[in-house]
């Protein structure tokens, strides 16, 4: 029982963190429709930016996770004035290969800077963790989890209370309609896929100093970001959020209670076979179509 | 004008079938047959939910209720692939190519049905296969003659000129070797001498024994060549009749012009 | 023009390991042709079909390791005291329980791709090869996990006078991937030039039109799968057999990369793209190895997708091929039975009446 506990603190802390990896996603692949194979390479992005600011330049905590989450906002933006504008309506496999071509790209030039060697963070957090009965918590992981629901809050409010958030809801719903309002579809691509880099970046720097930064790190990361968006329902943040505590909770209770090399097999099951019973995701978001 | 009028027996019979999308009902109520060797054309203000109709009767939608038999075998359940096998092939409004394909290869594809070699034989090229496909490629040109389009037969679908490009989609169902053809608006967009060229060519086809269900907008063309006219409204059938009486039908007369047309 | 360069390009791969004496470059010149022979049915269900399957080389590595473990036999518990044991069998054998075994999960993949697409479809393909790569690498018992599958016996045959005759050395084998490939390349233009083809092709153009004329597309799918899972089960056999050593590194997302890069850069949905993307995307790293870092090669690959979709987005071969009907000025046509070009008849009007003969449409037509 108070093994469970413990891991079920351990999912919450690690869903928080799935979600925002999530949600950046859900957003990309629902207005865009954009299969995003850079989103890993954002997150691992975020990951090394933290290290730098934080380690290597020695800058305060808490002000690197800022630059991170800011410099992947803007890496996804060119990324998407660079690259993706041009394949605006070209095929998805097309656009597909120039996604993977842009994360080979990244992954390697990543490699090429900082070397194959896992880097830790340092945090300046006390090493002591939280203790509430027979459950331990470190403290770097409330932060975790309190910055985690904190973006995530953000971002909710930025699409359904600004107008920013209306402008991408409309062209989530109807391309052509929204363009024929009046609204930039380009500017709204580029925030879009921004925003998600953004988050994808954010979850990369605050999982960064729980774990380690590798420069692989992003695969899994991709993947585990595309379960998600299927578990929850192409578009739906609500839908993410909720995915990615439930990706968390089965690695967490799976590993233990299954095999932990088995871990990360999880994500992939859940993703076979949700889409084998519910095609459209757990949870529905009406008037979405893919493909 | 002198048709040979089809025996009674309903190749087609659509009964009360009704279509509804969540809250909108696009049917409510369609009852009407297609009877074998006649040329039925249905007609009704935009939104009426003729193509919704034809989405139905050929599987690409299931009715909400009601049925649709084809020579007496229900078909309202069947996959759009299978209700073609039956031999009941439709045309679609807007214009629908293999677009990477040219004229020549969009009509050897609709003759998918002609064909029977099985994978191994193909994989083995037995020379049954290649007899075959010989036959096939033959029977294209004579189809390209039949509909008038053979000297487009090298150029790729979507380069042709729109009319053409109509009767390429028919030329295409044809291949398919219906008993029953739907045709989908087949003459928007045709200037009237294509427009005449294509009810002579509805007259070739009803020669070959098929059975027609027309849509079409264009008055004088359903007039010309129908046996029989049936006036959808409101997603009811609101007339079933010859032309002749179809023209002096009060209901008729205030749907087209009366009350508007309704766009849904 | 087509036919004389392709029995010239045959012609010139039959005598490569009469020029080409480097063991190293002839070591090289057999993996690229095994992941050509991938490519090549990769190429069947992406470019033919339109199916957007990114799992691909869990076709080839379910091959590898069932022909490997077919050949080296195995003894593995299920259940607690419950075991399995296979004796080794010949490879060639192996190779072809590889092939079924592949195929058998091309099936499974088809009929799920009738009901999942799009995008979705894609995302199911990748995680079916991950689970694939973590089951081989969890499964110690079976696959040997991590540690590799190694001295995994080359393929080899008893003949009646000759005797024993065993594959180990690496012209042999070259043959082999020679004779493999050849197979494939028949065996696919067969396919795509007859009817089950133009049926695929349909559905990846237009599937409503396709299923109007009684396509079915769950059974053209699901055929396209099962062939394309094959072929790469078959080459996964043989490079089994010629590396002699497999780990679960094989099924790593990178490889199918590296096979749609091919198809894709090469020309999908034409039967030469894969082998000319499979040559550039084969040979380039030998020739940037010796002057640059692995990391550098791959941004380099990286960059040249980038530009090729942005500037070649067919590909290269439908480009060389619009650039050589350009200059010669020649079109590619139908040819009536009788000689003439279609568009030779100037008076289609006329046409009508007098070629058409009522009999000979309507006896196809009694069925």
């Amino acid at each position: 029982m108070d093994q469970l506990l413990q891991h079920i603190a351990n999912a919450l802390i690690l869903g928080g963190t799935y979600a925002l990896l999530g949600i950046g996603l859900t957003l990309i692949l629902g207005i865009m429709k954009v299969v995003n194979f850079t989103h890993g390479e954002l997150y691992a992005f975020g990951g090394f930016m933290g290290y730098f600011f934080a380690t290597s330049l020695g800058w305060n905590f808490f002000v690197a996770i800022a630059m991170a989450i800011m410099l992947g906002v803007l890496l996804g933006a060119c990324i998407e004035r660079v690259l993706l504008r041009r394949m605006r309506g070209a095929d998805i496999d097309s656009t597909m290969i120039v996604m993977i071509g842009c994360w080979i790209a990244l992954q390697n030039i990543a490699l090429l800077i900082w070397g194959g060697v896992a880097k830790s963070v340092s945090t300046p957090f006390p090493t002591e963790p939280l203790v509430i009965g027979s459950v331990s918590i470190s403290w770097l992981r409330i932060f975790v989890l309190g910055a985690a629901l904190l973006l995530i809050l953000a971002t909710y409010i930025l699409i359904n209370r600004s107008q920013l958030g209306k402008a991408m809801r409309a062209t989530f719903q109807d391309r052509e309609t929204a363009s024929l309002m009046g609204i930039n579809i380009n500017l709204i691509y580029t925030m879009t896929f921004a925003l998600g880099s953004g988050l994808a970046a954010a979850a990369g720097a605050l999982l960064g100093p729980v774990f380690v930064v590798t420069t692989t790190m992003g695969n899994m990361a991709a993947l585990k970001a595309f379960a998600i968006v299927i578990l929850g329902g192409l578009g739906s943040i609500p839908g993410a959020l909720i995915g990615g505590f439930i990706l968390a909770f089965a690695e967490e209770l799976g590993a233990s209670y299954v095999s932990s090399g088995y871990r990360d097999a999880m994500g992939f099951i859940l993703i076979i076979l949700v889409l084998m019973f519910k095609p459209t995701g757990l949870f529905y978001v009406r008037g979405e179509r893919i493909g | 004008m002198t048709k040979a009028m089809g025996s009674k027996k309903p190749i087609l019979s659509i009964k009360h079938v009704a279509v509804h999308f969540g809250g909108l009902v696009a049917i409510s109520d369609m009852t009407f047959n297609v009877n074998e060797g006649e040329l039925v054309s249905l007609i009704g203000p935009n939104g009426a939910g003729k193509t919704t109709a034809f989405n139905v009767v050929t599987g690409y939608l299931r009715p909400t209720n009601g049925e649709v038999h084809f020579r007496g075998m229900p078909i309202h359940d069947l996959k759009p692939h299978e209700v073609a096998d039956a031999g009941l092939v439709r045309t679609f409004q807007k214009t629908s190519l293999f677009t990477s394909n040219t004229v020549f290869e969009n009509v050897l594809t609709g003759l998918h049905r002609h064909g029977s070699a099985s994978a191994w034989a193909t994989l083995l090229s037995l020379p049954h296969v290649r007899r075959e496909e010989a036959r096939l490629r033959q029977t294209v040109w004579e189809i390209l003659d039949f509909i008038g389009i053979a000297e487009y037969a090298n150029e790729l679908g979507s380069a042709l000129p729109y009319g053409a490009q109509r009767l390429l989609g028919v030329a295409v169902a044809l291949a398919a070797n219906p008993s029953l053809l739907l045709l989908d608006e087949p003459a928007s967009g045709m200037n009237p001498s294509e427009t005449a060229d294509f009810m002579h060519l509805l007259g070739k086809i009803r020669a070959l024994g098929i059975s027609i269900l027309l849509v079409e907008h264009d008055m004088p063309l359903v007039m010309g060549v129908s046996d029989r006219i049936v006036v959808l409204n409101y997603g009811k059938i609101i007339a079933d009749a010859p032309p002749v009486e179809i023209q002096q039908n009060p209901e008729v007369i205030s749907a087209y012009l009366g009350h508007g047309v309704k766009h849904a | 023009m087509k036919n004389l360069w392709t029995w010239l390009f045959a012609g010139i791969l039959l005598t490569v390991p009469f020029w080409l004496q480097d063991q190293y470059f002839l070591h090289i010149v057999i993996t690229t042709g095994i992941f050509i022979i991938g490519a090549m049915s990769l190429n069947l269900l992406l470019g033919f079909t339109g199916q957007l399957s990114l799992g691909h080389i869990a076709f080839f590595g379910i091959g590898a390791y069932a022909s490997a473990l077919t050949s080296l036999g195995f003894d593995i518990p299920i259940f607690g005291d419950f075991r399995i044991v296979h004796e080794p069998w010949s490879p060639v054998i192996g190779v072809l329980v590889g092939t079924l075994v592949a195929g058998l999960c091309g099936y499974i993949v088809g009929k799920l791709s009738f009901k999942i697409r799009g995008a979705y479809f894609v995302i199911v393909t990748i995680s079916f090869a991950e689970v694939v790569r973590l089951v081989a690498l969890n499964w110690v018992d079976l696959t040997q996990g991590p540690l590799a599958l190694s001295n995994i016996p080359p393929i080899g045959f008893t003949m009646p006078v000759v005797g024993e005759v065993v594959f180990w050395k690496k012209v042999p084998n070259y043959y082999l991937v020679l004779g493999l490939g050849f197979i494939a390349y028949v065996l696919i233009a067969r396919i795509v030039h007859s009817r089950m083809g133009r049926a695929m092709i349909a559905l990846r153009e237009n599937e409503p039109l396709a299923t109007s004329v009684g396509i079915n597309v769950t059974r053209y799918l699901v055929f396209a799968a099962v062939v394309s899972a094959a072929l790469a089960g078959a080459a996964g056999g043989l490079y089994a057999h010629y590396i002699r050593i497999i780990d679960p590194d094989i099924f790593l997302f990178i490889y199918t990369v590296t096979m749609v890069i091919m198809v894709v850069t090469g020309g999908k949905g034409t039967l030469a793209g894969p082998i000319v993307g499979g040559l550039i995307f084969g040979v380039l790293p030998v020739g940037l190895r010796s002057v640059a870092a692995p990391e550098v090669q791959w941004i380099v690959y990286g960059i040249v997708m980038i530009l090729i979709i942005f500037f070649l987005p067919r590909g290269i071969v439908p480009a060389v091929c619009s650039w050589w009907h350009r200059k010669t000025g020649s079109v590619p046509g139908h040819v009536r039975l009788s000689g003439e070009l279609a568009s030779d008849n100037d008076d289609g009007a006329n046409l009508q009446e007098s070629q058409f003969v009522p009999g000979k449409f309507s006896t196809l037509r009694g069925r």
